[in-house]
């Protein structure tokens, strides 16, 4: 598809010196696309059938061998209490993912609301909601985060809480933005005298101006929390044991790293391959559909 | 290549542009900027090249400047300094010229100059050329700004641009741009964003270094009356191409392209009775996207005829110097005006 | 300058204000109780009772705030139970190693990114310009903890060539236990700053007077040097001002793995301990960090711009 979309782009025939070296360059970046997307649908394949390709019960302690090495029994060797990592990575993508779509999404909805209301309700109204997301930009990320996670308890609705908690005020700033241009556009003013109210004016003109920008940014956010994700579960932080999760899997490699490198290696991959891949296809998104959106700092 | 013959001139002049096609690059396609594009500056001239926008004069100075942007593209033509071809030249030796025995004077004083350096440096900085001391070339830079009309120069050469109104600021790249004592001078519309009363004075500073320095100038704009008080000979063009060409005189006098004539008619200080309208020529200049068959200019030509539509002209000889690119002038069906 | 700097000022103590009100409140709505999380499941009523007056948390919660912002004017960042100690003696004993960490990063980061990124600039879709945007994607995307684990595995572990944990004794000493740790943080930084910079050159050399200098024939290196160096740097200032609080969050991290003294260790104890009164003053402290550091940088960037030195 992304090959297709860099076709379309092209200029015919008659291809000048300078238009040649950017439609390399697309096709480059889209190249780094179709990888993005290959290693996304490869972190969603393993996810979604996991249960059918591990070899061993994730959660399973067994008395045998520790730490052992790779074999063809324990394809990525075995934790420090003789669970196989295979079986744990493949298991570990859930987690995840689920944290990224129900964070996300949320953050998403609740950015909506609340950049809708501050461009189109009153100005104090408005002036408070900014003042709100500033201050909330303003912390240091992952401290906010373990201070809310520190309160809380750690749990799976604690990271999904906080991870919206913060990456919503940039959702909400472009919807405010966008609102704010489009409440003093002409076209408004002219529904505005034909009797549309509010609401109308919200889902016809508003939401559809912005919905598109919006799920760019949240697709180059998802590597991101996927990050996150990993750093709390890292941090043990993040869902309890004996859940399988990439992150966990990094800090059992972390604790036994002098004794073997499978752990690490099991663990860390992954959330590798799955940040570069939505990384990759994010970017690929953005250039294709929104060359011109910068991600907001 | 077209081949041409160079023995009947008698001197070869400074800079020589003979048959001069660019095209640009674009992601609609190839647009041809400049079409067979001719003409002479010989030493201590100044040639003026008139046009409205988008007919390719600052273009064609970019070109000679080699300053065009990555997606220009020169697909036939010479471009002859003292005698060497500058598009055949390695950019290093170009770049050697620069600044040297070529410089430019710009057409947006306001971005002209970089904001970060003050005046004293961009002034020494141009004139890397030469082997002088620091003091010495400050000195030369201050010389040069106190005859262009800065006043205290000695002062103000350590200010930034942005210190500078417009007209001030077009007068410190005049200076940076005689500062090298070039044999020829481009100024791509140097008084096009200055206010009228600023226009005549940089116009007139303009005629009267060129007299003291002794170079060649290349004028580009689009104002009549800046040309007529400056040049000695005129090249109009129109979409890319020269239309018309001859001594100042002969163009203002005796113009033969119907574009010519249009132009001058258009020139609010040449109209000869007061009206409430201004004269424009109606209609567009054309897309100069693919390739157009017959004349450029019979589109929005009152005298255009049939074989306009089918045929290119050729330059035809006026009188001694002028040529012009019309039929008309062929079939003498050309009113005199 | 006086107004802008207010208008800062103002800003950066409303959001602290904020800052801190919301964590109050976020732990009063919390159920739980800390006195009980902090003491175990063991603890008398009187043992609770009392370590409630101590820390505070007998009173409401808007007189806990107000107590709270009352010490902090004089300097007083709360008290913790634990450690008896006061919370600020705790915090500002960490603080250095974490800035010294940060500020390595930093300095090497844009050390290597800002050359890269002129020369990705000036040598548009050359070789080398497509393997550093490449590379700067993926060293942005890949999580700062993740390569300080491999960093810390190959290099400490497996070929023995630095040291694995802690932040040394003496200058040198603590030169060499910053290489990995400084490498971890830093290294998305150059992705991110390379391509930074050569997004804002690239604009620069573009203007027109670039196109005036090189109609000297100024060298084209001089030009990006002299003439566009100092314009195209200054949003990569801007960014390093807001980019202090992802490097606190990757100090988080690095911090941890490579066992450093410093403000994110800190905070991961306390929080594994329960300690509000710690995780508070921490919180605050580098939300205090962060502005400063955005508005410091702002203010960077404007008196590098002679346009708009004057008018601060």
């Amino acid at each position: 598809m992304a090959s297709l979309e860099a076709l379309r782009g092209e200029t015919g025939p008659e291809l000048a010196p300078g238009s040649f070296r950017k439609t390399v360059r697309q096709l480059r970046k889209n190249r780094l696309g179709v990888l993005g997307a290959a290693l996304v649908a490869i972190v969603f394949a393993s996810a979604i059938f996991a249960p059918i390709i591990i070899t061993h019960d994730p959660t399973r302690i067994m008395v045998g061998p520790r730490l052992a090495d790779p074999s063809l029994l324990f394809l990525l060797g075995t934790d420090q209490l003789g669970r196989d990592t295979f079986s744990r990575v493949m298991m570990g993508g859930r987690v995840p993912l689920l944290v990224a779509f129900a964070s996300l999404g949320s953050s998403l909805a609740a950015g909506l609301v609340l950049g809708l209301i501050a461009g189109f309700g009153p100005r104090w109204l408005d002036n408070l909601l900014l003042l709100l997301f500033d201050t909330i930009r303003s912390f240091p990320g992952i401290i906010f985060a373990l201070a809310i996670i520190g309160l809380l308890g750690p749990s799976l609705a604690s990271m999904i809480f906080v991870i919206a908690i913060t990456s919503m005020p940039i959702y909400a700033r472009v919807v405010r933005t966008q609102t704010e241009a489009l409440r003093n556009s002409e076209y408004i003013a002219a529904e505005r005298t034909l009797g549309a109210g509010t609401m109308r004016i919200l889902a016809v003109h508003v939401l559809p101006n912005v919905i598109g920008p919006l799920l760019i940014l949240v697709s180059m956010d998802v590597p991101a929390v996927i990050a996150v994700e990993a750093g709390l579960s890292f941090l043990g932080l993040g869902v309890r044991p004996p859940t399988p999760d990439w992150g966990a899997i990094l800090n059992d490699g972390y604790n036994y790293i002098q004794q073997t490198p499978w752990l690490v290696v099991g663990g860390g991959i992954p959330i590798v391959l799955a940040t570069l891949g939505f990384t990759f296809l994010g970017e690929a998104l953005r250039d294709m559909f929104d060359p011109k959106l910068r991600k907001d700092l | 290549m077209i081949p041409h013959d160079r023995s009947s001139q008698s001197t070869t002049p400074l800079l020589e542009i003979r048959h001069l096609h660019l095209d640009f690059g674009t992601p609609e396609g190839r647009i041809h900027a400049l079409r067979n594009v001719s003409l002479n500056v010989a030493a201590a001239e100044v040639v003026g090249v008139v046009g409205e926008s988008g007919s390719g004069k600052s273009t064609l100075a970019y070109t000679v400047m080699g300053l065009l942007s990555e997606n220009a593209d020169v697909t036939g033509g010479e471009i002859l300094f003292e005698g060497r071809d500058l598009l055949k030249m390695p950019a290093q030796s170009q770049r050697s010229l620069l600044g040297d025995r070529l410089s430019m004077v710009f057409q947006d004083p306001m971005t002209a100059l970089n904001p970060v350096r003050t005046v004293e440096n961009q002034m020494i900085d141009i004139q890397h050329h030469q082997q002088k001391s620091r003091s010495e070339k400050r000195a030369r830079a201050i010389d040069m700004l106190h005859r262009v009309g800065i006043p205290d120069p000695q002062n103000r050469i350590g200010a930034y641009p942005h210190h500078f109104s417009g007209g001030m600021r077009q007068r410190i790249c005049i200076a940076m741009a005689l500062l090298v004592k070039p044999v020829l001078l481009i100024a791509d519309e140097p008084t096009t964003a200055l206010d009228a009363t600023l226009e005549v004075q940089i116009i007139h500073l303009l005629k009267n270094l060129q007299r003291e320095i002794g170079c060649s100038v290349l004028f580009v704009s689009h104002h009549l009356g800046a040309v007529a008080e400056l040049c000695d000979r005129v090249v109009v063009m129109y979409a890319g191409e020269v239309v018309e060409q001859g001594d100042v005189r002969s163009i203002f006098r005796n113009p033969a392209h119907p574009y010519t004539r249009a132009l001058l008619e258009c020139d609010p200080g040449r109209l000869k009775r007061t009206t409430r309208t201004l004269p424009t020529i109606s209609g567009e200049v054309p897309s100069l996207l693919g390739l157009k068959k017959g004349c450029i200019f019979s589109a929005r030509c009152p005298q255009a005829y049939d074989r306009c539509l089918e045929e290119q002209p050729v330059d035809r000889p006026i009188s001694p110097g002028q040529t012009a690119r019309c039929h008309l002038l062929e079939e003498n069906r050309l009113v005199s005006a | 300058m006086w107004i802008y700097l207010l208008k800062r000022v103002f800003l950066a103590v409303a959001i602290t204000v904020i800052a801190v009100t919301l964590v109050f409140m976020m732990i009063h709505a919390v159920p739980g109780d800390p006195a009980v999380a902090l003491l175990g499941p063991r603890a008398t009523p009187e043992m609770i009772a009392h370590l409630h007056r101590e820390m505070g948390l007998d009173k409401p919660l808007a007189v806990q705030i107000v107590i709270f912002f009352e010490g902090l004017l004089q300097g007083n960042l709360g008290f913790d139970v634990l450690s008896q100690r006061p919370v600020a003696d705790i915090i500002f004993e960490q603080l250095p190693y974490t800035i010294e960490l940060i500020f390595v990063s930093i300095l090497w980061a844009v050390a290597i990114a800002v050359p890269l990124g002129c020369y990705s600039a000036m040598r548009r879709n050359s070789v080398i310009d497509q393997i550093v945007a490449i590379m700067a994607v993926a060293t942005i995307a890949i999580p700062s903890f993740v390569m300080a684990v491999y960093a810390l595995l190959i290099f400490a572990v497996t070929l023995h060539w630095l040291p694995a944990v802690g932040a040394g004794q003496g200058f040198l000493d603590g030169l060499v236990h910053l290489i990995l740790p400084a490498f971890a943080v830093g290294i998305g930084w150059v992705g991110y700053i390379s391509r930074l910079v050569r997004a804002s050159m690239m604009e620069i050399l573009g203007e027109n007077h670039v196109r005036m200098a090189r109609s000297f024939g100024i060298s084209e290196w001089r030009i990006v040097l002299h003439y566009a160096l100092p314009l195209a740097i200054l949003p990569t200032v801007t960014i390093l001002g807001v980019g202090i609080a992802w490097l606190l969050s990757s100090a988080v991290f690095i911090e941890v793995v490579f066992a450093r003294p410093g403000i994110g260790a800190l905070i991961v104890q306390a929080v594994n301990t329960r300690n509000y009164a710690v995780v508070i003053g921490a919180v605050l402290v580098t939300t205090v960090v962060t502005v400063l550091a955005t508005t410091a940088s702002d203010l960077i960037a404007a008196s590098l711009d002679p346009r708009t030195r004057e008018k601060l």
